[in-house]
């Protein structure tokens, strides 16, 4: 009987964490974690710094391996894939600082990211043609970007780097979006401007969010989950995350 | 004629021909048959150069062992013709007459079971390009696969280098020691010494270089181009849109080691011999120079810097021969110093601007769709406005 029902609970879930730990030398930077995100929910991750929130988000796309426990998207097991194979898998992952290629103009930035000919042939026989263009320019509006497609990636703002990166993951179309303090550094109408684009692109996907800015916070998240030293202080919605206690201690507080 | 104007633009169909006619016409028309050998000699340089504007250029892979695949294609071609020049009645005085003289001197009896398919000519142009592609496989799976890059891949390449250099010269027996494989005559018959082959190898050089600046452009034009810049800027970014770097690295790899293979077994027919002195670590660096002389970016210029840094040492190491490493030394810190793209940089950012405008490179070929399909590209489809897309196509 308990194990029907968990198997049921799993399926409702895109991404299921459980008992996650991994150790740097002895250091546990993420200790036991347990963390389940249901289908197009928002949730967002808080801590002080050295929470381990950010290694949360690696650990999950691949970029730092599991000492232990196991995450599950949509069923499959992604400690055992590579980066890309979780990529292909439906998962897109934003970074703290703007990652895109400055040498590249804005065009290349997204077309580079559009999920076709991702293989050596493919990549050698890739052709451009009106769909690639149109998906684009679709996704090149969406992040108010059009007029700037010829441009110089490193010609942009710090919030229009961040706005492409966000772009290039749009493309990619996945299942369940990571961003890394996505409005990090940015002016109080890119932030706004931020928070719109996020409401809007949120409708189909799971987005996983990490942010310090609290009114940014409670704008976008559905549920908020406190990471102090690693492990989850506590979890709801914004609202019983602020009164919580044990939060206000380690993080609101201050 | 669109299409025409469109292949012209995507392959700098001008600059091309202006190469050819040089290479071609001029020089042929202008030089006595050794200087046009010399000539040959350069371009076979030339090849490596190519190979290393795509791996390192482009995709950031900085090889100090370039001399190694060099080596391997130019073995391979030089074990046939010695085969072909040991035939019984050529070698009739020696021990055991019909395997090359080397080996008999080293007491060799039989020739080893690795040179047994180098009598076939077919299997050996095979082998020019496989050889080679495997080896630089099974290097690069096992460091790009565990992530090995930058300076610690460029170390590894040298100590590569070392080693192949080393084998070869202690194997004498099989391989010809430190003289190298000499003595090299006839390919099918066909007297490769004479003046009139010369010409012909020449021109078949020439031809073959043709093929590699083609294919190169192809691979720069095409998506896995523009993913080497983005790999060589944010391999991480790169990874989580869901590429396989090492893959992609693998393969770039793989195809200038080809490059620079073909570019030896040249040398090899070109020349007459192969030895170990263009495997080791000092002509690997070299042939980085005449990369970073011509413009690390510009397949065409690695051909001018293979011409011209190499004329440039004949002459000065007529005149002055311990004076020649100080200034290729100095050379290249003052290229990378002042003109990090080398000589295509200065002829982009200095010379073509001043050029009518008819003279000028068309609009970079990547640009066009974009701009054709957005109302509002003025501003950015003028050069002043775009400077660090105009480096990337810095291609003459």
């Amino acid at each position: 009987m308990l194990e029907t029902n968990k198997h049921i609970e799993q399926k409702d879930f895109v991404l299921s964490v459980e008992g996650l730990t991994v150790s740097f030398d002895g250091f546990k930077a993420v200790s036991d974690l347990s963390l389940y995100v249901e289908e197009q929910e928002i949730r967002v991750i808080i801590g002080p710094n050295g929470a381990g929130k950010t290694t949360v988000l690696d650990l999950i796309c691949g970029r730092t391996k599991a000492t232990e426990g196991s995450i599950k998207f949509k069923g499959k097991e992604l400690t055992r894939m590579n980066e890309h194979q979780i990529v292909h898998a439906g998962i897109g992952r934003k970074f703290q600082t703007p990652s895109i290629y400055e040498d590249l103009t804005v065009f290349e930035n997204l077309e580079l990211s559009y999920p076709r000919g991702r293989n050596v042939w493919g990549a050698l026989t890739f052709r451009r043609d009106q769909q690639v263009i149109d998906k684009v320019i679709e996704i090149a509006e969406m992040i108010f970007l059009a007029d700037k497609l010829d441009m110089s990636a490193d010609l942009l703002s710090h919030g229009q780097k961040q706005w492409l990166e966000i772009g290039m993951l749009l493309i990619q179309d996945p299942e369940l979006l990571m961003l890394d303090e996505p409005v990090a550094g940015m002016s109080v109408s890119e932030r706004q401007q931020t928070a719109a684009l996020l409401q809007k692109i949120t409708k189909d996907r799971s987005v996983l969010v990490i942010e310090h800015d609290m009114q940014f916070v409670a704008d976008i998240a559905d549920r908020v989950t406190v990471l102090h030293q690693g492990k989850v202080l506590s979890e709801g919605s914004m609202e019983r995350v602020q009164n919580d206690p044990k939060v206000i201690e380690v993080y609101l507080g201050h | 004629m669109n299409f025409i104007a469109h292949l012209f633009a995507r392959y700098q169909l001008s600059h091309m021909l202006i190469l050819a006619l040089l290479l071609i016409v001029v020089l042929p028309l202008s030089m006595d048959i050794f200087r046009l050998n010399l000539i040959g000699k350069y371009l076979t340089y030339a090849f490596v150069a190519i190979g290393l504007v795509l791996c390192w250029g482009y995709g950031g892979i900085l090889s100090l062992g370039q001399g190694v695949f060099f080596g391997l294609g130019g073995y391979c071609m030089a074990m046939f013709l010695k085969l072909e020049a040991s035939s019984p009645e050529n070698t009739a005085i020696q021990t055991t007459p019909g395997i090359p003289d080397f080996m008999d001197w080293n007491q060799l009896t039989e020739l080893p079971w690795f040179w047994e398919p180098f009598h076939s000519f077919g299997f050996t142009l095979l082998a020019i390009i496989l050889v080679p592609a495997f080896f630089a496989f099974v290097v690069t799976v096992a460091m790009f696969k565990r992530r090995v890059g930058g300076v610690y891949f460029a170390i590894i390449t040298q100590a590569v280098a070392a080693i192949l250099t080393i084998l070869i010269i202690g194997q004498q027996g099989y391989t010809g020691g430190v003289n190298g494989i000499t003595d090299l005559r006839t390919l099918h018959g066909w007297d490769i010494r004479t003046d009139e082959a010369k010409y012909i190898l020449y021109f078949v050089c020439v031809a073959l270089l043709f093929v590699c600046l083609f294919i190169g452009k192809y691979v720069i034009n095409s998506k896995l181009g523009r993913l080497l810049v983005a790999m060589r800027e944010r391999e991480d970014r790169v990874r989580f849109s869901g590429y396989d770097v090492s893959a992609f690295k693998i393969f770039i790899f793989c195809l200038a080691s080809v490059f620079s293979a073909i570019g030896g077994a040249m040398f090899t027919l070109q020349i007459g011999f192969m030895s170990p002195t263009f495997v080791g670590i000092v002509p690997s660096i070299e042939m980085v120079i005449f990369c970073a002389v011509g413009g690390r970016l510009s397949l065409l210029g690695a051909v001018y810097g293979a011409l011209l840094v190499n004329a440039a040492k004949t002459s000065f190491s007529e005149s002055f021969p311990e004076l020649w490493l100080f200034a290729m030394g100095a050379l290249f810190i003052g290229v990378v110093m002042a003109f990090p793209n080398g000589l295509a940089g200065v002829w982009t950012t200095y010379i073509e601007p001043r050029l009518p405008a008819r003279l000028r490179s068309p609009v970079p070929p990547s640009t066009i769709p974009a701009v054709a399909v957005t109302t509002t590209a003025e501003t950015s489809s003028t050069p002043s406005a775009n400077p660090t897309v105009e480096h990337r196509h810095a291609g003459n």
